[in-house]
This record gives structure tokens, C-alpha cells and sequence, in this order.
């Protein structure tokens, strides 16, 4: 017979879950659901990071990032059979012959580089290690044969960003980056990358998940103070940071700012979805940031800065009384330090004021003096039901820091080579009392490619998404639009040619459908400008296409007539015996006033 | 007409090019229509022409451009013919304006079915048959009988050479009849069948001109039997397979063509008879072995046939086209042999004649 539990047994069983535990068992909540997503999830985060610290302390952020594989791996093949490995970490050499780690026995240097000596039994290895032009060449021999080197992708790499912001406080530097849900942003109802306090310390726990190393961080305040450099863990059962290590260097960095290196698992990948196409679409809706990337494959890839002044910084606002829920709402009666309730709608929202305050009290028959401590549930949701169906003024748009039209413009122009662009931005809207608005970029020709789907990128407070596509708010817009009226093509649903169609919302609080942030969460309001923005910025499209279409024919016909005078001339000087050279002159003077319609019409009977 | 007139037209065209495009104007031609919709069946003369709807051809039009070079440099080709007085065929001259634009993928021409078109336009601006503007087809088709020519000086007759008979060139206008001896023409279709019946002396027998083309008749062999039944009086008699395609040859040959309407005067014999193959032979002959299943375009063609206007109001021949659409079938004029080897000379000839057994 099966033992069942009693209640006390199972009570002993049942524990509070920490939030770091919580996610180290579901990490695909946070986007870590395969390796190739979860480094370009950790540069993101770090990334996000860096440039939300800059604009808040007003520094024009250099932002620099690496990814390096920490170990490089080789196979090692004679005749294409294997027969050992080769491992480079941290510029040292190991051989594994039959499963037996070698250590080098000799070096010793040679013109261009390095010989290393391994001995495996009697047979002698020679590795030489050839460096021309900051590239580095491997070569093996066993005995006197050579031995293939084939390179194996790694899983795991280094991430480095480094960015010249403020720095942060050694006393913070261990919750921030090592507890999860701690984080400026949260409370604060204003236009940021990072909302949630989530995505830095999901991106260390994910390193120390994956592979047991500690996260490295150097941070500098001022030139004047210290580089305090830690080594850091999380205790995910309690979700708090362990300091492994904390000291102070005196040099190894500039005059301000943080520095993180990371070791995870991951998947290096190219094209889309790859960390440059993130970078890339950053440096587009962040003209004012100079990014410097470094790939696995050592190559450097700038993204220059072509705004040399910061976004306006947008204002934090209050609450709007529409974009509260009852719960929150509770809350903040309990915590307020208003003493009367009037006084607290009227302090802690926006768009109430005293009169205001006054009516809804009324409306909701409560005494304007009651403390709001002491309203009991039935009031609180009476008044809530009441905010409800009040009409308010829409939240103030001081919080929405748009990208701009002509920065838009730059941004794009800088990173692809195209003949049009155009820009659109609405004006400022709300969903669920949350301000926000959309800004929509067209970009044709130049070097895009033909016969393709067009590029479509998403972006969130200046943030690129590139995962969860179909489940967000922008392309549900953008397949409501008929693009073939906009002089484009369709592939399935979607627009296809030479085009780039760039889509970005800028809100206080970006309603993403998962933590991840990956997708806008498809809400009616925001569907609709964004297809309105679409349209109006498609619309502009249509007349560059079919002008250019237009040119482009007449100059095909110009040209069609060109090659045709020359014989049709002498034709016809042979049958008229008047002189070719008068008839060729008076054809294409004929041509080149293009006063005579030549478009294709039906012959006139 | 003289060659010097040719000449002259020639020049005035390529003058008008000039003059519209000095006058800033797009240089254009006036060149008839040469559609169903612009021919009409004339009662009086009982012969098909043009009607005066013409379409304008400009040099400064995509879709006119290639067409108006391919016409003025025919233009330019013919003139230069006048100059030197030779002659070229149909085939040289799509050879002679045949090259690609320069600097282009374009060929001025790129079948010989497009030089005949502008030839055929050309006809039609300068008024000017093919043959004054010194372009020939080529040679096709035979005739034996009773006839003595002179043609270039050499005096010919057509009852003494042997079993090729005398070929009849595309230019038949300076051929002068010196002798006539027939009393009437048989022209037959295949020169297949005109080889039985040069071999069974059909002429000598009957007294009579036979005359052949392989398929639809050329404009000489048209011009020659006009000129045979206008200037000697002698009956034209057509032998044709039975079916919507050899009729029609009958057809063109009686009425004119609609591609060929401006010409109809000088190639039209509203005289003309059907001998056969005729439905009523089929059942009359015993002919129902050797009957071919129609295809959907041979049922089409006679739809449209049974509407021209030159049938129409012809019961006779109402009266035909209905019997072929319910025979579904058709027959050729070679299924005859199947009654005898010489039957068609022997019998089948003589007697349709002498019956008068024909359709008008």
C-alpha cells in the first residue's frame, strides 16, 4: 500500500521559493531557451545597461564589446582519421593524445612566432605557431608528417561590455548585478530600456548556471576614486550576492564607468539574430552612442556616432489614475503619506487635481478628509470603479523621449546605402493610461537586396527585438497594410523588396507579452498607430516607387528612341535624298524636347 | 506605270518623313488597315477591297518603332532596286535589311514574315504593287495547254515542254499571249494532282490550259488566270480538297484576300467556279472510306467562312458549309485515284463539266 503524506508532512515539505531559484529552473522565461539566443540575450542586457546609465548621467556613451572563446579547440586528424585534440586556453597549449593531457615540454621561439614541444609515448609533436599581421597560424607535425587541424565551434564564450558611464557604487555593485528584481527602474514610470530590474542579474545567474564561473566587474566613479574590481556569485537559494572577491586597482581603466565580463554556454551565430545585427540596429535608434565590436573571429566592427547630443531626458511621471490597477492602487493607499484622501489622488496621480479629487470622492461617496490608511477594501474598490469610467486628461508626453525624425533618418542612412527614406511620427497616444508613441522608417533601394522579404526591425524605447516576431503588436500592423499599393511586393503576408521597415515605440512601460521582451503585446491602441503610422510613412513610398518606375521608363524609352534615329535616319535620307546628318539632328532635337507623347497607345483608326 | 513614276512615289515618301520632322512633328505613315473590319464585299464588282480606314504608324511610339524602321528601310531598299534595276525575292530582301541595332540586342528583323509585312505596307502607302517595286516571290507552280507566249523576247509554248510544264514567275505583267488555243482553265490545288492530269494530257483531251500551285495560289499564277479569263474569255475551274482550307483557296481566288484587299482588281476572277471536291461528291463518288476526322480549328474555320460576307447570302454554298459541319470530315482530292488510276481525267473532269456541275 502506498504511503500517502499527512498534512504536517507536507507542510514540512513546502518552502518559499527564492526568485533567483524560480528562474534558474524556468530560464526560458528570460529568453536563456537555446544557446544561440542566450548570448545575444547576455550582450543585450549588458549593453541595455550601459547605455541607460550614460543617458541617465548624461555622458555620451562609448560603448565596447567582446566576445571571445575563452578555449579554442582543435581536432587533430591523419589521413582523416582522429588522433587527439588540441586545446588553446588563455594563450597556453594542451595536447590530448589517447585521452592523456599534454603539457608542452619545450619552447622555444622562431622567426614569426612560437615551436612547442610535446612527447607522447616516443612519438614527438612539434606545434608551431606562426603570427603574421595580427593573425595567428597553427601548424603540427608528428614526426615528419603533418597532421590536419580542424577547428570544433565552441560552446562557450566571454562577454565583455565596457562602457565609459557613471560607475556605480561599491556598496551597490553586489545587488545589482547579483540579485535579481533589484533595480532603479521598477517604480519609476518613465521611458527606460531596462523596466524591470530583471535582465543584468538573469544574465549573471545564466553564467553561473551554465558554467560555474564567478562574473567579473570593474567600475570607476571618477577619476579620483579607486577601480573597485569584484568577483561576484549568486546564492540563488536566497537570491543575495556572494562577494568572492572585492579589491581596489589603481589603473586599467578610463576615467569612469563599468566594465562586466561574463563566461556562459552559448551558440556563436551570423546574420540574423546574430549579436552584430543587434549592435547594428542599436547604433540605428541610438545615433549618439559610439559602439566598437569585437567578434570571436577577432574582427573589429564600428558603429560611428553621428548625434553628438544626447535625447532629451524624459521626464519621470505619476501614475495616470486609467493606468493603475486595483491591487497596485491598494497599495499605494497604504503607503502614501497623503493624510487626506483628496490629498492623496491630487499628490500621487497625475491629471487630478483638488476639484477633480473632490468629485471623485463624491462620486464615490467617501469623505474627502478620510485617511486613505483607513479605507477599508469595499471603499478602495468603489473609488477604483469610479476612476474607471471618469474621464481624465491623457497622461502628459513629457515622458516620451522619441527618437526623432531626422535622427531616425541619419541612423538608418549611416548603417545601409539607400536612395529613400521615409520617416513618420505620431503624436503621442495611451493604452491602459500609459502614454506612448510610434515612430515608423521606410527605407528603399541603394544596396538592399532584390526579390527578398524586406527587413523588417522592431524596436522598444530604442531596444532592437529580434526574437518572437509573429506574436508582436508591429508585425500584426504591418500585415494588415496591402503593401503591393505601396509599390512593394508580398511574400505571404508580408512585404518583400528592396525595402527596410523599422518600426519603433517609445512608452513609459512597454507592455511586453513574456519577461523576455521580445514582443509588443498586440493591444488594439497600439495596433492602430502603428498601422496608421505604417501607412502614412507607406504612402510616401508609393510615390517615390512610382516615380522612379515612371523615370525609369521614360529613360528606357529615351534611350530605345536613341539607338533607333541613327537607322531610321539613314533610311530614310536614302529614300528622301536629303542629307543623313540634317534628318538625325531633327529627330533627336524631337527626342530631347520630349514634347511628343510616346507612350504605347492603341492605333488610331 | 513607268519606273521613273515608282521612283518618284518613293522619294515623295521619304520627302513627307522629312517634312514632319523639320516641322517638329512625329514622323508618321498612313497605312490602311488590313483587318476583316476594313474590308468590304463590293456587289457591284463583286470582289473584295479595302475599306479607307487607315492607322497612323509613328517612328516616336514603343510599340510603333520597330515596325516604321522595318518600312522605311524596305522603303530605302525597293528605291535603290529602281536605281539599278535588278530585282530580289521576298527571302533576300528580309536578308538585305536583316541586321541587329547597334549596341543592342534588337534585330531589325528577325523573320521573313516581317519583311513581308512591311512589304505588303509599302504596297499599301505608295500604291505601288510588289512586282513595280521589283520584289518577287518565288516561282511556284505549273501550267501546260495550248498556249504560245513570249516572255523576255523568247517565244515559249506551253503544249512542248515535256513533263515539268512551264513555271510561272511571279511577275506575269509583261508576258504577252500570242497564241490561245484553250476554252477554258482547270486550276488544281496540289501540283500533285496537275502531275496526273499533265500526264494523262488533260489539255490535249479536253482543250483546255491546267494550271497548279502547292497550296494557296501565289499573286502570279492569280494575275495569270485573271489575265487569261479577261483578255481571252476562257472559264476558270478550281479543283480543291474538300475542306475549309482548300474552299478558301477557291475563296481568295474568286473574291481576293482580306491581306491582299487593295489588290483585289488586278488579282480577283468573281467568275471563278468550284468543280470540286464539293459535299454532294462524297455520297455522288462513294468517297465516304477515305473521310479525315475534323479537327476543332477546321470547325471554327468554317464558322467563319459561312460569315464573310461574299457567302453569306449564297445558298449554294449555305448550303455546303452546312453538309461539311455535319460531315465533320474531310476529303482529299488524291481519294479519287481510289475509283481509278486516271479516273479524276477520265471521268471525273469531263463529266462535271459537261454536266455543269459546278458551284459559283
Amino acid at each position: 500500500m502506498a504511503k500517502f503524506k499527512t498534512a504536517e508532512e507536507l507542510g514540512a515539505e513546502q518552502r518559499e521559493i527564492s526568485v533567483a531559484e524560480f528562474f534558474e529552473k524556468n530560464r526560458h522565461l528570460l529568453g536563456f531557451d537555446n544557446p544561440a539566443k542566450a548570448l545575444l540575450i547576455v550582450v543585450k542586457e549588458c549593453v541595455d545597461n550601459s547605455l541607460d546609465a550614460c543617458c541617465d548621467a548624461g555622458i555620451l556613451p562609448e560603448i565596447y564589446v567582446e566576445i571571445k572563446e575563452p578555449a579554442e579547440n582543435f581536432k587533430l586528424l591523419s589521413d582523416g582519421e582522429e588522433v587527439g585534440k588540441l586545446i588553446k586556453i588563455e594563450g597556453e597549449f594542451e595536447l590530448i593524445i589517447e585521452h592523456e593531457i599534454l603539457k608542452p615540454t619545450e619552447k622555444y621561439e622562431k622567426k614569426n612566432g612560437f615551436v612547442y614541444v610535446f612527447e607522447h609515448n616516443k612519438a614527438k609533436y612539434k606545434l608551431y605557431q606562426i603570427k603574421k599581421n595580427d593573425k595567428e597560424m597553427l601548424k603540427i607535425m608528428r614526426g615528419r608528417a603533418e597532421l590536419k587541424l580542424v577547428k570544433i565551434s565552441s560552446n562557450r564564450f566571454l562577454i565583455i561590455v565596457e562602457d565609459n558611464g557613471p560607475g556605480i557604487v561599491p556598496e551597490q555593485v553586489p545587488r545589482v548585478f547579483g540579485k535579481l528584481l533589484y533595480g532603479s527602474k521598477f517604480y519609476k514610470l518613465r521611458q527606460n530600456r531596462g523596466q524591470q530590474g530583471i535582465g543584468v542579474s538573469a544574465a549573471c545567474l545564466y553564467a553561473q548556471l551554465t558554467t560555474g564561473k564567478p562574473i567579473t566587474i570593474l567600475t570607476r566613479t571618477a577619476q579620483n576614486k579607486p577601480v573597485h574590481a569584484f568577483r561576484l556569485r549568486i546564492d540563488t537559494a536566497k537570491n543575495e550576492p556572494i562577494v568572492v572577491e572585492h579589491k581596489n586597482l589603481k589603473n586599467g581603466f578610463g576615467q569612469h564607468g563599468t566594465r562586466i565580463e561574463l563566461e556562459i554556454e552559448g551558440k556563436y551565430i551570423q546574420r540574423y539574430h546574430s549579436v552584430e545585427e543587434y549592435l547594428k540596429q542599436t547604433a540605428i535608434t541610438n545615433p549618439y552612442a559610439h559602439i566598437v565590436y569585437t567578434t570571436p573571429e577577432k574582427q573589429r566592427i564600428e558603429f560611428k556616432r553621428t548625434a553628438n547630443e544626447l535625447p532629451v531626458q524624459p521626464a519621470i511621471i505619476k501614475p495616470h489614475p486609467l493606468g493603475v490597477e486595483l491591487g497596485a492602487f491598494e497599495r499605494m493607499t497604504k503607503l502614501t503619506e497623503s493624510r487626506t484622501l483628496a490629498g492623496f489622488l491630487a499628490n500621487e496621480f497625475c491629471r487630478i487635481g483638488q476639484g477633480t479629487a473632490g468629485q471623485l470622492c463624491k462620486l464615490s461617496g467617501i469623505g474627502q478628509k478620510t485617511r486613505p490608511s483607513e479605507l477599508d477594501h469595499k471603499q478602495i474598490d468603489r473609488l477604483w470603479r469610479t476612476m474607471q469610467t471618469f474621464s481624465f486628461t491623457k497622461p502628459p508626453t513629457t515622458c516620451l523621449s522619441p527618437i526623432g525624425e531626422k535622427e531616425f533618418e541619419n541612423g538608418l542612412k549611416k548603417e545601409y546605402k539607400v536612395d529613400f527614406v521615409a520617416v513618420v511620427s505620431r503624436p503621442p497616444c495611451v493604452y491602459r493610461g500609459m502614454p506612448f508613441l510610434i515612430e515608423v522608417a521606410i527605407c528603399y533601394g541603394g544596396e538592399l537586396p532584390q526579390n527578398e522579404p524586406a527587413n523588417i526591425m522592431r524596436f522598444a524605447n530604442r531596444v532592437p527585438l529580434l526574437y518572437q516576431a509573429a506574436s508582436c503588436a508591429i508585425m500584426k500592423s504591418l500585415q494588415r497594410i496591402e503593401w503591393r499599393n505601396y509599390g512593394l511586393d508580398r511574400s505571404g503576408s508580408m512585404p518583400a523588396g528592396p525595402a527596410i521597415i523599422a518600426v519603433h515605440m517609445a512608452s513609459v512601460w512597454i507592455p511586453y507579452t513574456s519577461e523576455s521582451k521580445e514582443a509588443i503585446d498586440p493591444y488594439p491602441i497600439i495596433v492602430k498607430e502603428i498601422k496608421l503610422a505604417l501607412q502614412d510613412c507607406a504612402r510616401k513610398l508609393g510615390h517615390y516607387v512610382s516615380g522612379r518606375k515612371r523615370v525609369y521608363a521614360a529613360q528606357q524609352r529615351q534611350s530605345l528612341f536613341e539607338k533607333y534615329i541613327p537607322e531610321v535616319a539613314e533610311a530614310i535620307s536614302k529614300l528622301a535624298e536629303t542629307p543623313k546628318e540634317r534628318i538625325k539632328e531633327g529627330l533627336e532635337k524631337i527626342l530631347k524636347e520630349g514634347k511628343i507623347v510616346v507612350e504605347t497607345d492603341k492605333d488610331k483608326e | 506605270m513607268e519606273k521613273s513614276e515608282a521612283k518618284d512615289k518613293l522619294k515623295n515618301v521619304g520627302k513627307k518623313l522629312v517634312q514632319d520632322i523639320e516641322a517638329k512633328k512625329n514622323p508618321n505613315f498612313d497605312i490602311p488597315i488590313r483587318t476583316l473590319s476594313n474590308i468590304m464585299y463590293d456587289q457591284r464588282t463583286k470582289f473584295i477591297t479595302l475599306g479607307n480606314k487607315t492607322a497612323k504608324r509613328y517612328f516616336f511610339n514603343v510599340a510603333h518603332v520597330k515596325p516604321f524602321l522595318q518600312t522605311t528601310e524596305i522603303a530605302a531598299t525597293t528605291k535603290e532596286l529602281l536605281d539599278v534595276s535588278k530585282h530580289l525575292s521576298l527571302r533576300e530582301v528580309f536578308y538585305r535589311i536583316k541586321r541587329t541595332l547597334p549596341g543592342t540586342n534588337i534585330n531589325i528583323v528577325d523573320e521573313q514574315t516581317e519583311s513581308n509585312k512591311a512589304i505588303e505596307d509599302l504596297e499599301l502607302i505608295t500604291q505601288l504593287s510588289r512586282e513595280q517595286l521589283h520584289i518577287n516571290a518565288n516561282k511556284m507552280g505549273s501550267v501546260a495547254g495550248r498556249v504560245i507566249i513570249i516572255d523576255k523576247g523568247d517565244v515559249v509554248n506551253w503544249a512542248k515542254l515535256g513533263s515539268g510544264g512551264w513555271s510561272i514567275p511571279s511577275n506575269v505583267e509583261d508576258i504577252k499571249f500570242k497564241k490561245v488555243n484553250a476554252k477554258f482553265v482547270i486550276y488544281v490545288e496540289k501540283a500533285a494532282e496537275w502531275e496526273r492530269l499533265h500526264e494523262d494530257k488533260v489539255w490535249d483531251k479536253l482543250n483546255c490550259i491546267i494550271m497548279s500551285s502547292q497550296g494557296q495560289a501565289t499573286r502570279g499564277i492569280r494575275r495569270l488566270l485573271q489575265r487569261l479569263h479577261i483578255e481571252h474569255k476562257l472559264p476558270i475551274y478550281v479543283l480543291v480538297d474538300l475542306d475549309p482550307y482548300g474552299w478558301y483557296i477557291y475563296s481568295v481566288l474568286k473574291f481576293g484576300s482580306i491581306s491582299l484587299a487593295h489588290m483585289s482588281e488586278k488579282l480577283a476572277i468573281p467568275d471563278a467556279k468550284l468543280l470540286g471536291l464539293t459535299v454532294d461528291d462524297v455520297g455522288k463518288y462513294g468517297l465516304k472510306r477515305h473521310l479525315i476526322k475534323f479537327e476543332d480549328v477546321d470547325k471554327k474555320r468554317i464558322k467563319q467562312m459561312a460569315d464573310y460576307e461574299w457567302f453569306k447570302n449564297n445558298k449554294a454554298w449555305q448550303r455546303q458549309f452546312k453538309m461539311m459541319w455535319e460531315l465533320n470530315a474531310k476529303v482529299e482530292l488524291a481519294a479519287l485515284t481510289s475509283k481509278g488510276i486516271s479516273f479524276i481525267s477520265d471521268v471525273y473532269i469531263p463529266e462535271k463539266i459537261k454536266n455543269k456541275e459546278w458551284l459559283d
